[in-house]
C-alpha cells in the first residue's frame, strides 16, 4: 500500500491559539520526519511561519496559506498529491479535512486519506453518534438529554438522579448553565435557561470525579497499545487543559488502571483508529464506576504531553502507521533495539501545569472551569511528586518559588478553594498555614487526598526548616534537613529564605549561600535518563532530567570528559505565554542545528512539552529541566560547556544572562553587561542621550503629584505602566485627566517599591522595527519592517510588513544609522532588535533587545536567509561575511498577522492596546502588499464578507472616520450593505454613502446593533474604540464582545480595517496566487 | 475512605549485594535480616498483587516505579469460591521490598491499611530511599544478583533461592476443589496465582487444585492446567514426569509461565536462565507467523530454548524485544502454553481470551 503513495499533503494547525498551541508544530514536524525517512514527497500547508515545521528541509514544499477548504482544495488542484494526512494539525486540520471530504474534494482529485478514516473522525466528533456507538459496545458515557419544557426536565431527572447540570443549548459562554441538587434548584435554573434558548440539556453531574486519560495507538492489524495514562490533579469540572496533570496515574489501583485501559482499547478498535487517539474518562472517587467523556481521534495536546512524558514518539509512529506499517515492524527509536509495540515504563513522575495570562485582559473572569483559558504549559519531571510539582510551579514563571516560600495575596482563601482560579495551588499552601487539614481540603476541593498529602509533606518540610531557623541552629548542622528538603524539590532560594534569617542578606544571596554549602557536602542533583523502559534495556537516548532522589548519574563520566568545553548550552524559552511563543522555539532549534553543523555538542535546556526544541533528536543532549539560575548552574557544573547561548529563547534566558555571568558562566555573544544596559531603562536612556538618539520622554515616578507634574510637562496622551495593579491590564494609554485618575486609582500602590512609569505617547506615529545580527559591534545582516497600525498597538499584536513598503528613504537611513550606533556602543555579537517610532522623518527608539525577537523567523523565512544561523556562527566565534542582499530588491511582500483568542476568554474586552493580547501569529507571502495582507488575514480567521450580509461600521473619533471613508466607499460600490451607528452613519451620508443606521446597545430604539449581530445579519464588524465617556466605552465593549461571542470577524483598528477592505475589494479570494515558498 | 498517617522514627539500614556494593535505605517494613535474589520489575501499578505472587518466592523485589504505597492495601476478604478477593495468594511471598520513595499516607476507597502495616503484619522487611534506577541498571548489566538486608548487625548468609525447590514451598499441600461446573479442570499448583482460578471459574467448570507433585495419572479430567510458579523448572522433576504422561494423551492442556517451561521440558526441550528475566506489564509478544501482537504481564527468570523443541511442538509466541520464547503449542493436539500471564493481575488483560480457547478445547473434545 505505502508504495503507491509517493506524494503526501500534510495540514498544519495555523496560528497558535488557546486550545491549539505549539504541540502541533511538534507533532507535524515528527510526522514529516517519519514520511521523509520513508522517501515520501511531502507538501505542507501551514501559514504559521514561526514554526519549525515550516522551515527549510522539513517538508519538501511549503505553502504559507490559510488552512481552509477553499485554499487546500486549490493546493490539491495544483499539487495532485496521492494522499493527505489530517491528524497532525489539531482541530483546524481536522475540521478542514472533514469539510473537504464531505464536499467530495478528495474523491474528485483521487486523494486518499491516510491514517484514521474520515468517517471514524466524524463519529467521534458528533455527540449523538458517539454515544450510540459507545452504547453498542457497552461502554458508558455521561447521560445527557435535550428537553424543551420544565416538565420534561423533571422527568429526565427521575432517571438520571441529582445532581445534574443544566445547559442551555445554542448559547455561548455557558449562559444559563449550572448545577442543581434538587427540584427547586432545577426549576429555577431551567426557567432561566429557557429564556436564553428553546432547548436545554440535562446532564448527570460528575463533579468531583477523577479525570483520567489514556493515549492509545492502533495499527491496521488491530494491534493496540496504550502509551501512557495520565491523571488530573484537579477533579472533573476543570478542563484537562486547565488542570495540573500527572503521568502515570498515582491513585489508581492495578484493577482500575487496567479496566480503563481495556475499555480505551475497545473504543479505539470500535472507532477504527489507525494511528493515535486520546480517550478521557471520569472515574468515580469511591467505586470503579466510570464514564467516557471524550475521544480525540487525532494527535492532541495530551498526546504531545504523553510523548514527552514517556519518550515514546507518538506522532512519528502514528505517521508510519498511516503508511500501513504494523507496530511490530517499527523499532523503538529510543532504545533502537526493542519494538515500537510496547508500553513505556516510567521510573519518574511528570507533572504538567498550565500557564495562564489572564492578567493581560480587561474584564476576563479568572475562574478556571470547563473551558480552556490557559495559553501554555510546562512539564516537570521528578522521582517524587513533591519534587516534580515544586519544579513545575517554578517553571510556570508567574513568580512562584515552588509550593511554599511565596508571597501571594489571596484575600479569601476559603472562597478561592471553592472557586478555583489560577491561584489555587498557592491557596492550598496558605490553607495549610491557616490550619486546614488534608480532609477538610479534600472535602472542599475534591482533589484526591494523595495529592494533598504529598503537598502537605512539602508544607511539613517548610515547618521543619522554619523550626531550624527558630532554634538558631548553625547552618553547619543543617545538612540532613537540606538534603531532605532537596529531595522534596526545594530550591536553594526557598531553603535560604526559610533558614537564613539575616535580613541584611538578599534572598538571592541566601540561595547562593545554600548552594555553596550543599555543594561542599556533596548534596548535588544526579542526572537521570528518560528511556521508555525504566532502565530495563540500555538506551541511546540523550533525554535527561535532574533529581535529588537518586545517587548515581546516568551520564557516563567518559562522555563528559570527551565533551568538556566542546559543548554549547542553548537556553530554551520556557512556557508559551502571551509575548513568547513558538517563534523562540524556532530560534532555539535553529541555534542547535548550527552548533551541530559546526561540530560541537549541542545541549538544550527547556521544559515546555509543546515544543520541537525538547524533541530529543534535535540536539545532542536535552535537559528537560528548569531555566533557573540554580538549575542552569547545576547543568554547567556537570557539562562544563564552552559557553551558554541566552539570546535565542526570549526573555527568560535573557534575564538570566547577568546572573549566570556573575557566577562565572561564559555567555556566548553579546556580553551580559551590554544585555543589562539594554534591559535597564535608566542605563539605556543614559546611553541614548550620550549618543544623541531620541526616545519618547519618560520618567519612573513614585509620588502622585510628580506624576501630574510630568504629565503637564509632556502633555497628554501618556502611557502609564504601574508595577502593581488591582485588576486588568497593567499598561494603558490615557488621553485625558479622567482616564489618568482612573488608571492611577487602579494602580493599587504608588510608592518607592512600586513606581509608575509614565511615558510620552506619540499619536499617529508609525512603528518600525529592525531585526539584525552584529559581530563585534558591526551589523552583518538586517531587516526593516513596519507596522500597519499606528503606534499604540503592541508590536506583538500589530500587523507587520516586510520589507517595509511605505517608509521614506530618509527614515530608513536614520534607522540604519541608529542601529549601527547602538550595535557599536554595546559591542553586539549576536541577534538584536530595535523598535522605533517614526513621525515626520523623526525617529525615536522605544525598545531595544539584545536577543532574537519575535520576528526573527518571519524575516528569516521571507529573506530566505537564516538570521539565527549567522548569529550562532558569530556567537561561536566564526568570522562572518555580511549578508549582501539588498532587501529593497525583494519583489514580493511578507505580512505577519496576529491571532487573538478572545472567544475563549469570557467577558474580556477584545481591544488592542499597549499590552500584548494575541496568542499567535501567521505570515503569508504575496506578490504585493494587498495580496499578502489578504492571505494573512484569511489565515487568522477572517473571511471575505458575504455580500448577502452587511458590514457594521462604528468608526470612532473623527480621524478614524476619515481614515475609513475610502474603505466605506469601496464597500458601498461593491454592493455591501453598511450598517452604521449614528455618528458614523451621519458622517458617511455627508460623503454620499448610504448606510442603515443602527442604535447603540444601550438604546431602546430599534434596530439595535446587538440584534443585528445576534441575528448574524452582518459578516464583519469594524468597531474603532473611542474612550471619551463611560457610556461610549460600555457601548463599544458590548458591540465588540457580541461580535466575538457570535463568531463574527472584528477589527478594531482603522488602518487595518481600511487595508483589509481594500485588499478584499481588489482581490476576490480566487485571484490570490497559490504559490509555494520556493516559488517566490 | 480510609487513610492513615504513620509517624515513626525512620530506621536506616543496609542492602548488600553479592558484588560487594552497598546501598543505604530507610526501613518501612518489618525489621529482620533476610537474604534472597534481587530482581526488578517495571510495572507501575499492582504492588499488592506482585507481593503476593508465589512466583516471587525467595526474591527481593525492586519495583522501578519510584513511588510505592500510594493507594494502600485492600482487605483480606474472600469471594464466594473461597478465593482471596484481592491477593494472588494468602501471604506476601517475596523476601523483601526495595523502593525509591514510600507513600506514608495512602488514599483509596478500597484500601484498609498502609503498605507498611501490611508488610509488618507479614513480617516482610522493606527499604525506601534507595536509588532503584541505579540498582536496576546494575542488575540489568551484571544479571540477577543475590543480596541481603542487614538489621542491627544480625548478619545472614547469602542464599540462592534457585537452588531450593521453591515450588514445593508455595504449592498447595492438599487437594481442593472449587466451583461445580460441568467440565473438570485439573490444576497442577506450582505456585498458582489466584487470578488463574478466578478466570477459570468464570466458565462452566470445576477446578480441582492439586499439589505440584500430585500423581494425577489415572484421574478423570477434561482439561489439565499447569500453573505459574517460582524458580528453576528443572527442580520440578515429579511434575515433568507426570506431564510426560499427559502429553501422550489427548486431553487439552494449558500452561502459564513455569507451566510453559514444564510442558516444554516434558516434551523433551530445554530451558535456560535469562540474564535478568522479564518482569513487568509492558512486554510485547507476537503470535508466530502473524501480525497479531499482545502486551503482556510477565514475571519469569527462565525461558525455553526454541531450538530444542521436538518436531511436533512449535513456538506459539515470540518476545518482540529479545526474540525469546513466549509460548508453545503442539502441532496436532490441543496443548498450548504461554510464558506470559494471560490472567494479568497485575497487568494488562489483552490475552485473557486464551482461557476461552482452553475451555473451547475442552468443549470440542467432549
Amino acid at each position: 500500500m505505502s508504495d503507491e503513495i509517493k506524494k503526501i499533503l500534510v495540514l498544519g494547525s495555523g496560528a497558535l491559539k488557546i486550545g491549539e498551541s505549539g504541540e502541533f508544530d511538534y507533532s507535524g514536524s515528527q510526522a514529516l520526519k517519519a514520511l521523509h525517512e520513508e522517501g515520501k514527497f511531502t507538501i505542507l500547508v501551514n501559514p504559521n511561519i514561526a514554526t519549525v515545521q515550516t522551515s527549510e528541509g522539513v517538508a519538501d514544499r511549503i505553502y504559507y496559506l490559510p488552512i481552509t477548504p477553499e485554499f487546500v482544495e486549490r493546493v490539491i488542484q495544483k499539487e495532485k498529491p496521492d494522499a493527505i494526512m489530517l491528524s497532525f494539525g489539531g482541530q483546524t486540520a481536522l475540521n478542514c479535512g472533514v469539510k473537504l471530504y464531505e464536499s467530495g474534494v478528495f474523491e474528485r482529485y483521487g486523494v486518499k486519506v491516510i491514517g484514521t478514516p474520515v468517517d471514524a473522525i466524524i463519529n467521534t466528533e458528533d455527540r449523538e453518534l458517539f454515544a450510540d456507538m459507545m452504547r453498542s459496545i457497552n461502554v458508558k458515557t455521561a447521560h445527557s438529554v435535550a428537553v424543551s419544557s420544565i416538565d420534561e426536565a423533571m422527568e429526565v431527572v427521575r432517571t438520571i438522579g441529582y445532581p445534574v447540570i443544566v445547559r442551555a443549548a445554542y448559547t455561548l459562554g455557558g449562559l444559563g448553565s449550572g448545577f442543581c441538587n434538587n427540584d427547586d434548584e432545577l426549576r429555577k435554573l431551567a426557567e432561566q435557561a429557557f429564556t436564553f434558548s428553546p432547548q436545554i440539556l440535562i446532564e448527570e453531574s460528575l463533579k468531583g470525579w477523577k479525570e483520567i486519560e489514556y493515549e492509545v495507538v492502533r495499527d491496521q492489524y488491530d494491534n493496540c497499545i496504550t502509551v501512557c495514562n495520565m491523571e488530573n490533579f484537579d477533579p472533573l469540572g476543570i478542563h484537562t487543559g486547565e488542570s495540573v496533570v500527572v503521568a502515570p496515574s498515582q491513585t489508581l489501583s492495578d484493577h482500575e488502571y487496567h479496566k480503563l485501559r481495556e475499555i480505551a482499547i475497545k473504543i479505539v478498535r470500535r472507532v477504527g483508529i489507525i494511528g493515535e487517539c486520546n480517550v478521557q474518562y471520569a472515574l468515580a472517587p469511591d467505586s470503579e464506576d466510570y464514564r467516557v467523556i471524550e475521544v480525540n481521534a487525532r494527535l492532541s495536546r495530551s498526546s504531545a504531553l504523553a510523548s514527552k512524558a514517556t519518550g515514546y514518539p507518538l506522532a512519528f509512529v502514528a505517521a508510519k502507521l498511516g503508511l500501513g506499517y504494523g507496530l511490530d515492524e517499527i523499532k523503538n527509536s529510543v532504545t533502537q533495539c526493542t519494538s515500537a509495540f510496547f508500553e513505556p515504563a516510567l521510573d519518574y513522575v511528570v507533572c504538567k501545569i498550565p500557564r495562564w495570562d489572564l492578567g493581560k485582559f480587561d474584564g476576563v473572569s479568572k475562574l478556571i472551569g470547563s473551558s480552556m483559558k490557559s495559553v501554555g504549559e510546562v512539564m516537570a519531571i521528578g522521582r517524587t511528586f513533591e519534587e516534580a510539582i515544586q519544579k513545575g510551579l517554578r517553571m510556570v514563571g508567574q513568580g512562584l518559588h515552588g509550593f511554599v516560600a511565596n508571597t501571594v495575596n489571596i484575600p479569601d482563601v476559603d472562597y478561592e478553594l471553592r472557586n478555583p482560579t489560577d491561584k489555587r495551588l498557592p491557596a492550598i499552601a496558605i490553607a495549610f498555614d491557616m490550619g486546614y487539614t488534608v480532609d477538610q481540603l479534600h472535602d472542599i476541593t475534591k482533589i484526591d487526598r494523595w495529592f494533598l498529602y504529598r503537598l502537605h509533606n512539602i508544607y511539613r518540610m517548610k515547618c521543619e526548616l522554619e523550626a531550624i531557623a527558630e532554634a538558631r541552629t548553625p547552618l553547619a548542622d543543617c545538612r540532613e534537613a537540606i538534603d531532605k528538603a532537596k529531595r522534596l524539590g526545594f530550591s536553594d532560594y526557598q531553603i535560604g529564605k526559610f533558614i537564613i534569617k539575616d535580613a541584611s542578606v538578599s534572598p538571592h544571596d541566601k540561595g547562593l549561600q545554600i548552594r555553596q554549602l550543599r555543594k561542599q557536602w556533596g548534596i548535588v542533583p544526579v542526572v537521570k535518563q528518560i528511556d521508555t523502559t525504566a532502565g530495563e534495556y540500555p538506551a541511546r537516548t540523550n533525554y535527561m532530567y535532574l533529581t535529588y532522589n537518586g545517587s548515581k548519574n546516568d551520564l557516563s563520566i567518559a562522555s563528559q570528559e570527551l565533551s568538556k568545553h566542546e559543548s554549547v548550552i542553548v537556553l530554551g524559552s520556557g512556557a508559551y505565554r502571551i509575548g513568547s511563543s513558538v517563534e523562540f522555539d524556532w530560534c532555539g532549534v535553529a541555534a542547535l542545528k548550527k552548533i551541530q553543523e559546526m561540530g560541537l555538542k549541542a545541549i538544550m535546556i527547556n521544559y515546555n512539552p509543546e515544543t520541537v526544541s525538547t524533541d530529543y533528536d534535535v540536539c545532542d543532549q536535552l535537559f528537560f529541566d528548569e531555566l533557573t539560575l540554580e538549575r542552569v548552574l547545576d547543568i554547567c557544573d556537570i557539562e562544563q560547556p564552552k559557553g551558554v547561548i541566552v539570546s535565542t529563547g526570549g526573555q527568560i534566558p535573557n534575564n538570566l544572562a547577568l546572573l549566570l555571568a556573575d557566577q562565572g558562566v561564559r555567555i556566548l555573544g553579546t556580553s551580559a553587561e551590554s544585555i543589562d544596559i539594554a534591559e535597564d531603562r535608566q542605563k539605556f536612556s543614559q546611553m541614548c542621550d550620550r549618543l544623541g538618539i531620541d526616545q519618547p520622554r519618560w520618567k519612573e515616578l513614585t509620588k502622585m503629584d510628580e506624576i501630574y507634574d510630568f504629565v503637564d510637562e509632556v502633555g497628554l496622551p501618556v502611557m502609564i505602566r504601574p508595577s502593581y495593579v488591582l485588576s486588568g491590564a497593567a499598561m494603558r494609554v490615557v488621553s485625558n485627566k479622567e482616564e489618568l485618575a482612573d488608571a492611577l486609582q487602579n494602580a493599587a500602590v504608588v510608592s518607592q517599591e512600586h513606581p509608575v512609569v509614565v511615558t510620552e505617547f506619540l499619536q499617529r506615529a508609525k512603528e518600525v522595527e529592525i531585526d539584525a545580527v552584529a559581530q563585534n559591534g558591526e551589523i552583518k545582516c538586517y531587516a526593516i519592517s513596519e507596522h500597519i497600525e499606528y503606534a499604540g498597538v503592541h508590536s506583538g499584536d500589530a500587523t507587520v510588513v516586510f520589507p517595509a513598503q511605505k517608509l521614506y528613504y530618509e527614515t530608513i537611513r536614520r534607522i540604519k544609522r541608529t542601529a549601527k550606533q547602538i550595535a557599536k556602543e554595546l559591542n553586539i555579537s549576536g541577534p538584536f532588535n530595535i523598535q522605533f517610532l517614526a513621525k515626520d522623518n523623526k525617529l525615536r527608539v522605544i525598545e531595544c533587545n539584545l536577543r532574537a525577537s519575535r520576528s526573527f523567523p518571519f524575516v528569516s523565512k521571507i529573506t530566505k536567509f537564516n538570521f539565527i544561523g549567522m548569529a550562532t556562527e558569530i556567537m561561536l566565534g566564526k568570522e562572518v561575511e555580511p549578508f549582501g542582499k539588498n532587501f529593497a530588491d525583494i519583489d514580493y511582500v511578507g505580512i505577519k498577522s496576529s491571532q487573538f483568542s478572545f472567544a475563549r476568554l469570557l467577558k474580556a474586552d477584545p481591544i488592542l492596546g499597549v499590552d500584548m493580547a494575541s496568542t499567535g501569529e501567521v505570515a503569508c507571502i504575496g506578490d504585493n502588499y494587498y495580496e499578502a495582507l489578504l492571505k494573512s488575514m484569511l489565515s487568522v480567521g477572517f473571511h471575505i464578507p458575504d455580500k448577502q450580509k452587511g458590514i457594521l461600521m462604528s468608526s470612532g473619533e473623527a480621524r478614524s472616520k476619515v481614515e475609513l471613508l475610502e474603505a466605506a466607499r469601496l464597500l458601498h460600490d461593491d454592493g455591501y450593505t453598511i450598517y452604521a451607528t449614528s455618528g458614523t452613519s451621519k458622517f458617511l451620508a455627508q460623503s454620499g454613502i448610504e448606510t442603515e443606521e443602527v442604535h447603540w446597545p444601550d438604546s431602546a430604539e430599534k434596530p439595535n446593533v446587538l440584534d443585528i449581530i445576534r441575528d448574524h445579519k452582518i459578516d464583519l464588524v469594524v468597531n474603532i474604540p473611542k474612550n471619551h465617556t463611560e457610556r461610549e466605552l460600555q457601548n463599544g465593549y458590548l458591540i465588540r464582545r457580541a461580535a466575538v461571542d457570535h463568531n463574527i470577524p472584528l477589527i478594531t483598528n482603522a488602518r487595518l480595517a481600511s487595508a483589509f477592505i481594500r485588499a478584499f475589494s481588489e482581490y476576490g479570494s480566487d485571484k490570490l496566487e497559490i504559490k509555494h515558498w520556493a516559488e517566490y | 475512605m480510609k487513610t492513615a498517617i504513620e509517624n515513626e522514627k525512620p530506621k536506616k539500614t543496609l542492602l548488600k549485594l553479592e558484588d560487594g556494593s552497598v546501598f543505604e535505605g530507610t526501613s518501612f517494613g518489618y525489621e529482620k535480616s533476610v537474604a534472597g535474589e534481587l530482581c526488578f520489575y517495571t510495572a507501575m501499578t499492582g504492588y499488592p498483587e506482585s507481593l503476593t505472587d508465589p512466583s516471587y518466592r525467595g526474591q527481593i523485589l525492586v519495583p522501578t516505579y519510584p513511588m510505592i504505597g500510594n493507594y494502600g492495601v485492600p482487605s483480606d476478604e474472600y469471594d464466594a469460591n473461597g478465593v482471596s478477593r484481592f491477593f494472588e495468594s494468602d501471604k506476601i511471598q517475596c523476601q523483601a521490598l526495595i523502593i525509591q520513595n514510600y507513600s506514608e499516607q495512602y488514599s483509596h476507597w478500597d484500601s484498609d491499611r498502609s503498605l507498611s502495616a501490611w508488610l509488618k503484619q507479614h513480617k516482610v522487611p522493606a527499604l525506601c530511599d534507595i536509588d532503584t534506577r541505579a540498582l536496576t541498571q546494575k542488575l540489568r548489566d551484571k544479571g540477577a544478583m543475590l543480596g541481603k538486608i542487614i538489621f542491627d548487625d544480625a548478619d545472614v548468609e547469602m542464599s540462592d533461592p534457585n537452588k531450593r525447590n521453591l515450588v514445593a514451598e508455595v504449592s498447595a499441600t492438599e487437594v481442593r476443589t472449587y466451583g461445580n461446573g460441568s467440565k473438570k479442570v485439573l490444576m497442577i499448583d506450582c505456585g498458582m496465582k489466584n487470578n488463574i482460578l478466578r478466570c477459570l471459574l468464570r466458565f462452566d467448570v470445576q477446578v480441582k487444585r492439586v499439589p505440584w507433585d500430585y500423581d494425577f495419572r489415572g484421574e478423570e479430567y477434561d482439561g489439565l492446567f499447569v500453573s505459574n510458579g517460582p524458580g528453576d523448572p528443572a527442580q520440578c522433576k515429579a511434575t515433568i514426569e507426570h506431564l510426560s504422561w499427559a502429553i501422550a494423551q489427548d486431553k487439552p492442556i494449558m500452561g502459564i509461565c513455569l507451566g510453559n517451561q514444564l510442558l516444554a521440558l516434558a516434551a523433551g526441550a530445554k530451558t535456560y536462565k535469562l540474564k535478568y528475566g522479564h518482569r513487568g506489564h509492558n512486554v510485547p509478544v507476537k503470535e508466530v507467523g502473524t501480525h497479531h501482537c499482545l502486551i503482556t504481564s510477565q514475571n519469569h527468570g527462565f525461558a525455553i530454548d526454541d531450538a530444542t523443541l521436538p518436531a511436533d511442538w512449535r513456538p506459539l509466541y515470540v518476545n518482540l524485544n529479545d526474540g525469546t520464547n513466549e509460548g508453545i503449542q503442539h502441532a496436532t493436539k490441543p496443548f498450548f502454553s504461554t510464558q506470559f500471564h494471560p490472567e494479568a493481575s497485575s497487568g494488562p488483560v489483552d490475552s485473557m481470551e486464551l482461557f476461552q480457547r482452553f475451555v473451547n478445547y475442552m468443549n470440542v473434545k467432549a
